[in-house]
């Protein structure tokens, strides 16, 4: 299946693999009858190439029963026997090319709202299709005795449909009563059950004209809104649960006695002595007692350059160990450690901001009094004028019935719906609808740097400089090793299409390199001061050197990519005069060289708190920042900004906080999230000035008491239906002429944050 | 006259018969992957796939 990019089988250290295979067990979950089942998040599934792969590699393992492929929430679900050993899944799903990670079924909490309102929306559509086949025949010129039995067979099918398929609008409408306030579910509901009981009182006093049909399928029409809305933040929610967790869910303890026992996060106590193996994050703040290594920080303070500690230095929770294995002892609980200190920033950030009011519902507060105000207005001028208190009731409900309002209940959710639809496919999620709303009104980006702008891990700088020779034998050996030196390496090796070298063994020596021998000859590539022969100056500890028994052959330098369209995305949005600015926590001259790249303002080594302090200076100021990032460091900040967005790769906090979620590497994600949310902001209200003008005709002509039952269901359907065929207009392609006006002259308006400092 | 006798609880036969279809896929798990099931019926070799 050519269209599945199969990311290079990584060779994983067999301690890793056993642990993994120990996890597996512990997520299982037993089916009863000897069979054990087990979900896997497979995020890069994404067609059905990728299905029968997998479904065709996992069900050949022994062991494994069967295996289903859900690709809607890029899940694998696999069954296998109790006795057997646990079969090597994630290795498989690996080894063919798909990161894999088990997804843990406590955090599944089964959606019980959407299976209501389907079965809702399928009792109301039931019962208005029906109802309609009887009215039909009462529009067409029935006889009395007939109209009067359809009307009873209406009354009987209505009353029980109403009463189930209503009740997700009944109960908001009744919670949001007792609080005294008044939201779209409370006209609708009154609208609902009037018409129900004028109906049904017509009938009994065998009266021309039953609305039956026009409450029925009103309320089919708006579970139809209710229910896309719904679907579609399900859908992004699944999808961002999915990917992989970042964050070490425990990590191996020392115990005093020799042994090595398996802990939760929770149960690390400070004091605990934790073996740290390369590749694995931090999982709580420490201190190294033991080993040398290097730390990559860039997801938790944006430095792209990784550290080196030596026994006595302070490790953050959620860095990651690269080169070797450490003994660390903790310095502090899950609860009290850097991660839990961002969530907790991010959390009062959240708790802050000032609660967004959904265009529907701020639509609901102004249109809820004036429907109720015309039908009482009806009610009191029939009354005086004919008085008829029937006729003036009658006619009052009817106004109700024609002001109710589905077209207003489809405006939002149905474009909306287009809008994560266009977005799904161009690898965006979002969060919910609300979040394409504010989206819309953003007037500045704010940028984290690395792994943002950046791709956040190391590639080898000029390569083409490079001696071939030296990189092919550099290539061969790197291929041993899971360090992400060493992949870059590997990875410029395959690009350069170079042909595999053999060696007699290699040797990863942990914290300094790898050692390979071909014959007589050594080669070391790795830390300068260790792959020299004694006595060698240490050389820029940046780098990597490859060593020929002992001698220099060539220095390897990296750097952090920029991430693919980045120049283009960034361009793009100041063209559409947002103003942009570069925050970072890393050094002054990697942020300062980026900055000048890329033509905006920057600030560098800015800390989590400082960012956030940014965001809301910003945000006083009466502006609305959309927030880029993907850092730990970042998640405040995400969650203080008025829209927020960040990458697949991004660290677990981050990417909850954030409203949008892009999965694809280009950076072109913001732009083209930006441009639908713009053009959905536009059909909305198009949408709402279509409501707006249906009503214009219909009240009066219902304030005249002409509305009878079929021209109520007339009126419904077609506004319903001119709504949902204009959000169907919503492209996502260009941007719409007029927004490209005032460009980067609010770029100074911006203040910039100090950099350091506080 | 007469035919309602027999047509009218036939239509509504009809039109419950197809709500309760509706509710039993919906019970037996045919909504969860429709992304999926797009998919697998381009499939061919359905022996291997319908385990």
């Amino acid at each position: 299946m050519s269209c599945c990019a199969a990311i290079g089988a990584d060779l994983v250290a067999s301690d890793l693999q056993a642990r993994a295979r120990q996890q597996l067990r512990l997520a299982a979950r037993p089916l009863g009858n000897g069979l054990i089942e087990t979900q896997i998040s497979v995020p890069d599934i994404h067609c059905g190439g990728c299905i029968q792969k997998i479904e065709a590699a996992l069900g050949e393992l022994p062991g494994v029963r069967s295996a289903r492929v859900n690709l809607s929430t890029k899940r694998v679900t696999a069954c296998w026997h109790e006795t057997a050993d646990p079969p090597p899944i994630i290795e498989t799903l690996e080894s063919i090319g798909y990161r894999a990670n088990l997804y843990d079924p406590s955090a599944d909490v089964k959606d019980a709202v959407l299976p209501e309102l389907l079965r809702a929306l399928a009792v109301a559509g039931f019962a208005a299709s029906n109802i309609m086949l009887f009215s039909v025949s009462i529009w067409a010129g029935a006889e009395p005795q007939t109209r009067d039995l359809f009307h009873w067979i209406s009354a009987i099918i209505a009353l029980p449909a109403l009463a189930y398929a209503g009740r997700p609008f009944f109960r908001s409408a009744f919670s949001s009563l007792r609080h005294g306030q008044t939201n779209m579910d409370v006209p609708i509901s009154i609208g609902v059950s009037l018409a129900f009981a004028m109906s049904l009182f017509e009938t009994m006093r065998h009266g021309p004209h039953a609305y039956f049909d026009a409450s029925v399928s009103l309320l089919f029409f708006l579970l139809i809104g209710r229910t896309l809305d719904h679907v579609m933040r399900e859908r992004a929610r699944t999808a961002v649960k999915g990917l992989a967790r970042l964050a070490p869910q425990g990590a191996l303890v020392l115990r005093p006695d020799g042994s090595r026992t398996y802990v939760n996060l929770d149960g690390i106590a400070p004091g605990m002595r934790i073996a740290l193996a390369a590749g694995d994050r931090v999982p709580v703040d420490a201190r190294v007692v033991s080993g040398d290594s290097e730390i990559d920080c860039s997801l938790v303070s944006g430095e792209s350059i990784p550290r080196i500690v030596t026994p006595g230095a302070a490790l953050q929770a959620g860095t990651l160990n690269l080169t070797g294995a450490l003994t660390v002892a903790a310095t502090a609980t899950a609860k009290e450690s850097f991660l839990a200190e961002m969530i907790r920033m991010m959390e009062a950030a959240e708790a802050g901001r000032s609660v967004y009011r959904r265009i529907a519902d701020r639509a609901a507060r102004l249109y809820a009094p004036v429907v109720h105000t015309t039908a009482l207005a009806t009610f009191a001028g029939w009354t005086v004028f004919s008085g008829d208190v029937h006729l003036a009731t009658t006619t009052a409900i009817a106004v109700l019935i024609i002001t109710c309002p589905c077209a207003l209940g489809l405006a939002v959710p149905m474009v909306q719906v287009m809008a994560a639809r266009r977005l799904f496919e161009k690898g965006i999620m979002v969060k919910d609808g609300a979040a394409i709303e504010r989206l819309a009104e953003i007037d500045s980006v704010v940028f984290d740097k690395t792994g943002t702008l950046t791709l956040g891990s190391p590639h080898l700088v000029a390569s083409e400089l490079l001696a071939r020779d030296a990189l092919t034998v550099a290539a061969a050996i790197a291929v041993h090793s899971n360090h992400p030196y060493s992949r870059a390496i590997a990875a410029a090796g395959r690009a350069a299409q170079e042909k595999a070298v053999a060696f007699d063994f290699v040797v990863e020596h942990p914290g300094f390199g790898l050692e390979a021998r071909q014959g007589e000859v050594v080669y070391r590539l790795g830390r300068a001061d260790w792959a020299f022969a004694a006595g060698a100056p240490p050389e820029n500890a940046a780098g990597v050197v490859l060593s020929k028994d002992g001698r220099h052959v060539v220095h390897f330098r990296f750097e952090d990519r920029l991430r693919p369209g980045a120049l283009e995305a960034v361009a793009e949005l100041g063209r559409h005069g947002l103003s942009l600015i570069i925050v970072s926590g890393d050094a002054d001259a990697p942020v300062q060289e980026m900055a000048a790249q890329f033509g905006v303002p920057a600030a560098a080594r800015v800390l989590p708190a400082q960012k956030l302090d940014y965001v809301r200076s910003v945000t006083a100021t009466g502006r609305r920042v959309l927030m880029v990032g993907d850092g730990l460091n970042d998640a405040p900040a995400l969650a203080a900004a008025y829209a927020s967005m960040a990458p697949a790769t991004a660290a677990d906090v981050g990417r909850n906080a954030a409203d949008f979620v892009f999965l694809r590497e280009s950076l072109l994600a913001v732009p083209q999230a930006v441009r639908i949310a713009r053009e959905a902001a536009g059909l909305v209200r198009q949408n709402m000035a279509i409501a707006v003008v249906y009503n214009l005709f219909a009240v009066p002509l219902a304030v005249a008491g002409l509305v009878t039952p079929l021209v109520a269901a007339i009126a419904m359907s077609a506004s319903s239906i001119i709504v949902v065929a204009n959000a169907a207009r919503l492209r996502g392609r260009t941007w719409r002429r007029g927004s490209s006006g005032a460009a980067a002259a609010a770029f100074t308006s911006l203040p910039l944050v100090s950099a350091g400092g506080r | 006259m007469i035919d309602f006798v027999y047509l009218i609880p036939i239509s509504l036969a009809l039109g419950a018969a197809g709500l309760a279809a509706f509710m039993w896929s919906l019970r037996s798990g045919q909504y969860e992957d429709l992304d999926g099931a797009a998919e697998r019926i381009l499939f061919d070799d359905d022996a291997k796939s319908a385990r």
